[in-house]
């Protein structure tokens, strides 16, 4: 199992070079711009993978996470705080380099929040956030949890975009590029494109390591009990509830990092980022890949996001998402790219496919 | 606040809560039916309205807004039958995603044959400065229409469920489906009849106050949240209860907007929703049992 799970992440590196190679090798080296933002989404739709497909719960607020992760940063290091130089807070940070001035767009000079402050900020609260929501919403089922997530993701849609501080229906742009060791840094200048596209997807590659070694533990195997039978699963003393609430703030955390990470790398985020419909289409991603597959969900976002962002959807990219979304739940409710792998394993061990009976 | 300006939110408040009301009942009939949340109900306010407003342009009103309901009742026949009536024993969580994506797939289409813009019709009598005076407040014959026809709704409904053959069949497929079908209650066409009737009483709703509120493609998803908010708080399935949480939580929210700015008056919706669905997840007005009855109130 261990040896086949490393096969697969190094095909999977594999494939990354080799479109790598591809891109630049056909003069097409912008294409990798697009590739390294559907690795962000990527990181966003893997978590919600773990838990739509693994633990069975529907969330419709997985952008509302993404944004407050964003947004966060965003606000956080696009703050200037040179007139407060003589706040002994102030003073501190500078002394820790958790604040460096940087030049701003008009020549002049900035003192900004280190990013890895902001980004550690990020993650707290939206692990906060997905505490606080998860611990009563997770106690609903069916419909009632998916209208509670709904709800959260448009409370958040909603804030940002009623928000002066947060700029608005403008968002908040100017954000400085997240330099995570000297040299590499996560932001959008050409010169940094292939570096960024191999740390966007290396990332990735360490998220489906983490997770697939999750659902292969105890505590994976407790899941799969929990979406098959919550019930059940309790009385062979699983706690459920707990399990839940980790998943749930696992999923938030993925998408709070994926935004912090995008809003750097794209020097900038909107409120569309945190509208219902991007939560909506990681659902469509997820429900495409094929709940319970993680490497299905990797594959179906890299491209659809792809897509999406080079723009071949056109005006109708919301109705594709939508469309592909009643496709593949009336035709294949566990997914296109997971049917075949599927239809072989109830041929070994017939079993009732998940997605029924939640 | 002068008692004037109070009655004045009053009445926006009822206006709106009405249409709440109108949603979470169009939820309930679905639900009742089926069990399904169809998350595709505010779509049909919206459909309404848009049909309406293009219809008043070759025939009279009253036309357009009688075509309007038929075509938006004929869409919920359509949706029914090639998304949800031949799956075989789906799970919730299917036919969620599935609502969810004709949803978008409404609102996209609506995108597609209207544009982006807002649209309204004309008021029903008088026009947009004609107001009755009302005890100091200022109400638009409009908003007469709207509680009117909220309140011709709810009665024709009570009449329907309580008092003709097929309302009794439609409720004995409610409270239990296989029984029914061994009745000879022909259950699968009243599951279409009851994306029909909420598809319909959805689309009149959208009518009734387009001119108050206008209609755009982007209506729909707002509308469903509120409406389900509306349905929760009234407990699901009950359609008394939610007419009287559809009138609260429009007067609270029409009451938040003076207190915070607009922006925030969904926020101020969605709080209640979290904390109702938190606390008290069988409504206000509905016990448990009788949220698990499922029957039509």
């Amino acid at each position: 199992m261990r040896t086949s799970r490393a096969a697969q992440v190094a095909a999977f590196g594999a494939v990354v070079v080799a479109a790598q190679l591809a891109a630049s090798g056909a003069g097409k080296a912008f294409f990798l711009t697009q590739l390294t933002m559907s690795a962000y989404y990527t990181l966003a739709v893997l978590g919600l993978s773990l838990l739509m497909g693994y633990a069975g719960q529907i969330s419709l607020g997985q952008a509302g996470f993404f944004a407050i992760g964003g947004y966060t940063s965003a606000l956080l290091t696009t703050l200037d705080l040179s007139s407060r130089r003589g706040h002994p807070a102030v003073a501190a940070l500078v002394r820790l380099h958790l604040a460096t001035p940087r030049p701003d767009l008009f020549g002049g000079q900035v003192l900004g929040l280190s990013p890895w402050l902001a980004c550690l900020a990020a993650v707290v609260l939206g692990a906060a956030v997905a505490v606080a929501l998860g611990v009563p919403v997770l106690r609903l089922r069916g419909h009632y949890l998916a209208m509670a997530t709904l709800a959260f993701g448009t409370i958040v849609s909603s804030i940002a975009v009623g928000t002066q501080a947060l700029g608005a229906a403008d968002g908040i742009s100017g954000v400085p590029p997240f330099e995570l060791v000297p040299g590499l840094r996560v932001g959008g200048g050409s010169a940094d494109r292939v570096p960024n596209y191999y740390l966007a997807w290396g990332l990735v590659a360490l998220a489906m390591l983490l997770l697939l070694n999750l659902i292969h533990s105890r505590t994976g195997r407790a899941l799969a009990a929990i979406h098959g039978a919550e019930d059940a699963a309790r009385a062979m003393g699983v706690d459920a509830g707990a399990l839940k609430l980790r998943t749930f703030v696992l999923a938030a955390v993925t998408a709070t990092v994926s935004g912090v990470l995008l809003t750097h790398y794209n020097g900038g985020i909107g409120p569309s980022e945190a509208g219902v419909m991007k939560s909506v289409r990681y659902v469509a991603i997820v429900a495409v890949g094929g709940m319970g597959s993680l490497w299905g969900t990797l594959t179906a976002s890299a491209v659809l996001n792809f897509l999406s962002l080079r723009g071949y959807f056109g005006a109708y990219d919301d109705a594709v998402f939508g469309g592909i979304l009643v496709a593949v739940m009336l035709f294949f409710p566990d997914g296109i790219l997971a049917a075949d792998l599927r239809a072989l394993l109830s041929r070994v061990a017939p079993r009732r496919a998940p997605g029924e009976e939640t | 606040m002068t008692l004037e300006l109070l009655l004045q939110y009053l009445v926006a408040g009822l206006t709106y809560g009405s249409i709440y009301a109108v949603v979470a009942i169009g939820f309930n009939i679905i639900y009742n039916a089926t069990g399904i949340i169809n998350f595709a109900q505010g779509e049909f306010v919206m459909l309404g309205g848009m049909i309406a407003v293009s219809l008043s342009r070759a025939v009279p009103l009253p036309l357009a807004v009688a075509g309007a309901v038929a075509a938006t009742a004929a869409v919920g026949a359509l949706v029914e039958v090639a998304f949800v009536r031949w799956l075989k024993r789906p799970g919730v969580l299917r036919l969620i995603v599935i609502t969810i994506g004709v949803a978008i797939l409404l609102r996209e289409g609506a995108l597609a044959a209207w544009g982006e813009g807002v649209r309204s019709l004309p008021y029903f009598t008088g026009d947009e400065v004609s107001a009755i005076s009302l005890a100091g407040a200022r109400v638009s014959p409009q908003v007469l229409w709207v509680l009117g026809t909220t309140a011709l709704i709810v009665a024709f409904l009570s009449f329907f469920f309580g008092h003709t053959m097929v309302g009794w069949e439609m409720r004995a497929c409610a409270s239990n489906r296989e029984a029914a079908a061994l009745c000879g209650i022909p259950t699968r066409n009243l599951v279409t009849l009851s994306f029909v009737l909420s598809a319909a009483i959805g689309a009149l709703a959208g009518c009734v106050v387009s001119p108050i509120t206008y209609t755009s493609y982007a209506i729909g998803g707002p509308l469903a949240i509120k409406g389900f908010t509306v349905a929760i708080l009234g407990g699901l399935g009950n359609s008394g209860g939610a007419v009287a949480a559809g009138l609260v939580l429009g007067v609270l929210e029409s009451l938040s907007v003076s207190l915070l700015p607009t922006a925030y008056k969904d926020v101020v919706t969605l709080t209640i929703l979290l904390a109702i669905l938190v606390v008290r997840p069988s409504g206000l007005f509905g016990s448990r049992e009788a949220s698990r009855l499922r029957d039509f109130g």
